[in-house]
């Protein structure tokens, strides 16, 4: 069987070490063999973050290059365009259509691309886009973003919705369970 | 159990079922979490030391006890332990010593990219370098052994993407921790010339006998496929070579990278047509491949700077690699930065707008340099802003005196500052040091230092006063003040830097992200008000932006530290 490879971007503070988390284990637990690599320290603070999941068989390398990514779960948009590079020819970014400034648009020295996505659209990359902010927030937490996001890529994977809920359990806090089982479903049925 | 780790944690799963009784260490990314996983085993003592020296000889004493021990740190930390690291091998040990240091190639969270590997060969140290979690715990259980069989410490080697990257791991039995009998025996641990100078002959001996063990041990491994290639390969590296080649060439993987095996590599030369070796960082296996007279390819292929990955050895060997899809639009980077409410911002901010010469340190508040503050002029090493300013207040005398500050956080200052401090009043120049007292260990994750008053497991403990401290060290002129109140930031700066004496101003409030700090509710801006003057955007805070040329605060963001509302001139921001 062939590697998959997962990239999960966002900002630092998004909660994306959360999702790789989840996702890992969920992975583990279907039997497969499971990398994770995350990113620590300097670059949490507010910079792009990149948390590469690769299962299969067996699974090498912990880290993903151009070109070889199934999917992209992208917590922001200019985060997708800046790693959509990585995506395989017949791959899918999975997208919250969030805008989070950077500090170079914030102080005026550069500018936010907003129409990005149209552009790689066009260029043919298979992009599903959703505002996963305003579903955690429907959901009962903005910080739920990632759960969301989780929800809408789950059907690329090919392991049952019951499974999902159970790493859900598995892995938040149980005061965050209903709240985070909501947004999956959000995610999950958008 | 199979459980999913990062390198990290299987690390201190591997030294805790090793049998560990000790471990004290310094955080420093990316080795932070194998101390904090260790905190969570109730049959350890473990802590957070002020610095890696302090560290590593806690392990020692805990060695000479008869304590199986351990300590850990970043490769930078290695530098400030290198003192104890190299009497360690002449001494040996009595419980096992492991020394764990994880290399930041990249430097993903480093100020640069220097290879360990160099401290084992100068140390004349045996190292172990795992490529996996499953690797990591084996090695690190399994190094206690080594460690007493050759009365050595023992170096175990982790790199960021094996530290921080999550594989899954089988974890064996427990080997229970025995405490060994201590005997007096100065001749092996008293280090004076008479007993140092025979004990030099015996760390050659041992040398030569795991020169021995190099050749035949479970760390160095030897898949022969293809009698073509040939690759000797280590750590990570042997997980890209593997990905790209699988089993389409031979490998002599390198799990002990000190002392390097000498027949091994020879026969596995012998035996394969060409033969690379691919090690990210310095040339450490190729000098000594080269050294027994074989013809390798290395590092004119394979790049000494930053990390690999699959593609670039893909490249490198001249392989077809996949090129995705770009936009065309220009991409903003996103550089990290102090978070919105960070209270290292409004001294900076201070800093910068009265054109001060401001010699930095290694922290959150490293990220002072980023625009638009730009705020600092120097970072070199953890404690270098105190000293750095000494020397360039010595240099440059009044007029730099009066214009320059030392900045360096609570952590930082207890690690090596202090002693620069003393310098500062000993040599008496009329410098000025600000602490950035945050009340935690900020950029790796928030862990206790001796000034918090808790320990590394939240347990309450003894409290360094930084005021008495820095009094004790001869300053005479110590203040505290809130850097969320630009106008007592300004005074202080403004009165320290007039003063004639050494002096040290406390700028003190908790990390913004401590669970402790009660958040305010979120600022708004009045849009009638607003006049578009872009006065709180100097400010370089994440929560305000520009939008239609008004000032708006990302309430998401915002904590309402209310720095910016002091800026506004025109009541705008509420």
């Amino acid at each position: 069987m062939k590697t998959t490879s997962v990239m999960i971007v966002g900002v630092g503070g998004q909660g994306s070490l959360l999702a790789s988390k989840l996702l890992g284990r969920l992975l583990m637990d279907e039997g497969h063999d499971v990398k994770v690599s995350e990113v620590h320290g300097m670059s949490q603070r507010g910079g792009s973050v990149v948390t590469y999941v690769r299962f299969g068989e067996k699974v090498y390398s912990p880290i993903i290059a151009e070109g070889e990514a199934d999917i992209i779960i992208s917590f922001e948009k200019l985060e997708a365009a800046r790693y959509a590079s990585y995506l395989k020819k017949d791959g899918l970014i999975v997208v919250n259509t969030q805008q989070i400034d950077p500090m170079p648009v914030i102080i005026g020295n550069a500018e936010y691309p907003e129409n990005v996505l149209d552009e790689l659209k066009d260029k043919g990359l298979n992009i599903w886009a959703l505002d996963a902010l305003a579903l955690a927030e429907q959901a009962g937490s903005s910080k739920a973003v990632n759960i969301v996001l989780m929800g809408k890529a789950a059907k690329q994977f090919d392991i049952p919705y019951e499974r999902w809920i159970k790493a859900i359990e598995n892995t938040v806090a149980p005061k965050f369970v209903e709240m985070n089982k909501k947004a999956f479903d959000l995610g999950y049925n958008n | 159990m199979k459980k999913l780790m990062i390198g990290n944690e299987a690390v201190a799963a591997g030294l805790h079922d090793g049998g560990l009784g000790v471990v004290s260490s310094y955080p420093g990314t990316p080795s932070t979490e194998i101390t904090e996983f260790l905190s969570k085993y109730d049959d350890i003592h473990s802590e957070w030391a002020p610095n890696e020296k302090v560290a590593c000889e806690v392990a020692f004493g805990a060695s000479l006890a008869g304590a199986r021990s351990a300590c850990a740190m970043k490769h930078v930390g290695l530098n400030v332990a290198a003192d104890p690291l190299f009497t360690l091998s002449y001494t040996g040990v009595n419980g096992g010593m492991v020394i764990c240091v994880a290399d930041d190639p990249a430097m993903h969270s480093s100020q640069n990219e220097q290879d360990s590997r160099h401290y084992a060969i100068a140390s004349k140290v045996p190292m172990l370098e795992p490529a996996d979690s499953m690797e990591a715990y084996t090695f690190a259980k399994t190094a206690f052994e080594l460690s007493e069989k050759y009365d050595t410490p023992v170096i175990l080697r982790m790199c960021t993407r094996i530290a921080h990257s999550q594989s899954i791991v089988e974890t064996g039995e427990k080997t229970e921790a025995v405490l060994k009998d201590y005997e007096k025996n100065p001749a092996k641990y008293i280090m004076m010339p008479g007993n140092a100078i025979k004990r030099h002959p015996f760390v050659e001996e041992r040398t030569l006998a795991l020169q021995e063990l190099a050749e035949n041990c479970i760390y160095n491994t030897v898949e022969y496929n293809s009698d073509e290639i040939g690759i000797i390969t280590s750590g990570c590296s042997y997980l890209y070579v593997k990905e790209v080649l699988g089993d389409k060439a031979s490998i002599l993987k390198i799990g002990m990278p000190n002392p390097l095996p000498v027949k091994t590599i020879k026969d596995f030369a012998s035996k394969v047509k060409k033969l690379y070796v691919i090690e990210e960082l310095d040339p450490i296996i190729e000098t000594h491949v080269k050294s027994l007279g074989i013809e390798v390819i290395g590092k004119d292929k394979f790049s000494i700077l930053g990390e690999f990955s699959q593609r670039t050895i893909a490249e490198a060997l001249g392989l077809e690699v996949q090129n995705g899809i770009k936009a065309d639009a220009v991409i903003p980077n996103r550089p990290p930065m102090m978070c919105a409410g960070c209270p290292h911002r409004g001294m900076f901010y201070t800093l910068a707008k009265n054109k001060i010469t401001v010699h930095g340190d290694i922290g959150c508040y490293t990220l002072g340099a980023v625009p638009p503050l730009s705020a600092l002029d120097s970072t070199l090493c953890m404690g270098a802003s105190v000293s750095g300013l000494h020397g360039f207040n010595a240099a440059r005398g009044t007029d730099a005196e009066k214009k320059s500050v030392a900045v360096i956080g609570d952590s930082t200052f207890i690690h090596s500052g202090m002693t620069g401090l003393v310098n500062v009043a000993y040599n008496a120049t009329n410098s000025t040091v600000i602490i950035l007292d945050n009340s935690i260990t900020g950029m790796t994750g928030h862990q206790q230092n001796p000034t918090t008053g808790y320990n590394i497991k939240g347990d309450p403990a003894a409290k360094v006063n930084l005021e008495d401290l820095c009094k004790a060290l001869g300053i005479g002129r110590v203040r505290v003040v809130d850097p969320y109140d630009l106008k007592a930031c300004e005074t202080a700066v403004k009165e320290e830097l007039a003063a004639e004496e050494p002096s040290v101003i406390i700028s003190r409030r908790p990390c913004v992200l401590l669970k402790s700090v009660k958040l305010e509710a979120p600022l708004k801006v009045d849009n009638d008000k607003c006049k578009s003057c872009k006065r709180c955007m100097g400010l370089g805070c994440p929560a305000i932006s520009l939008k239609d040329g008004k000032a708006k605060i990302d309430t998401t963001l915002c904590v309402g530290c209310g720095v910016c509302k002091q800026l506004c001139a025109f009541d705008a921001i509420i």
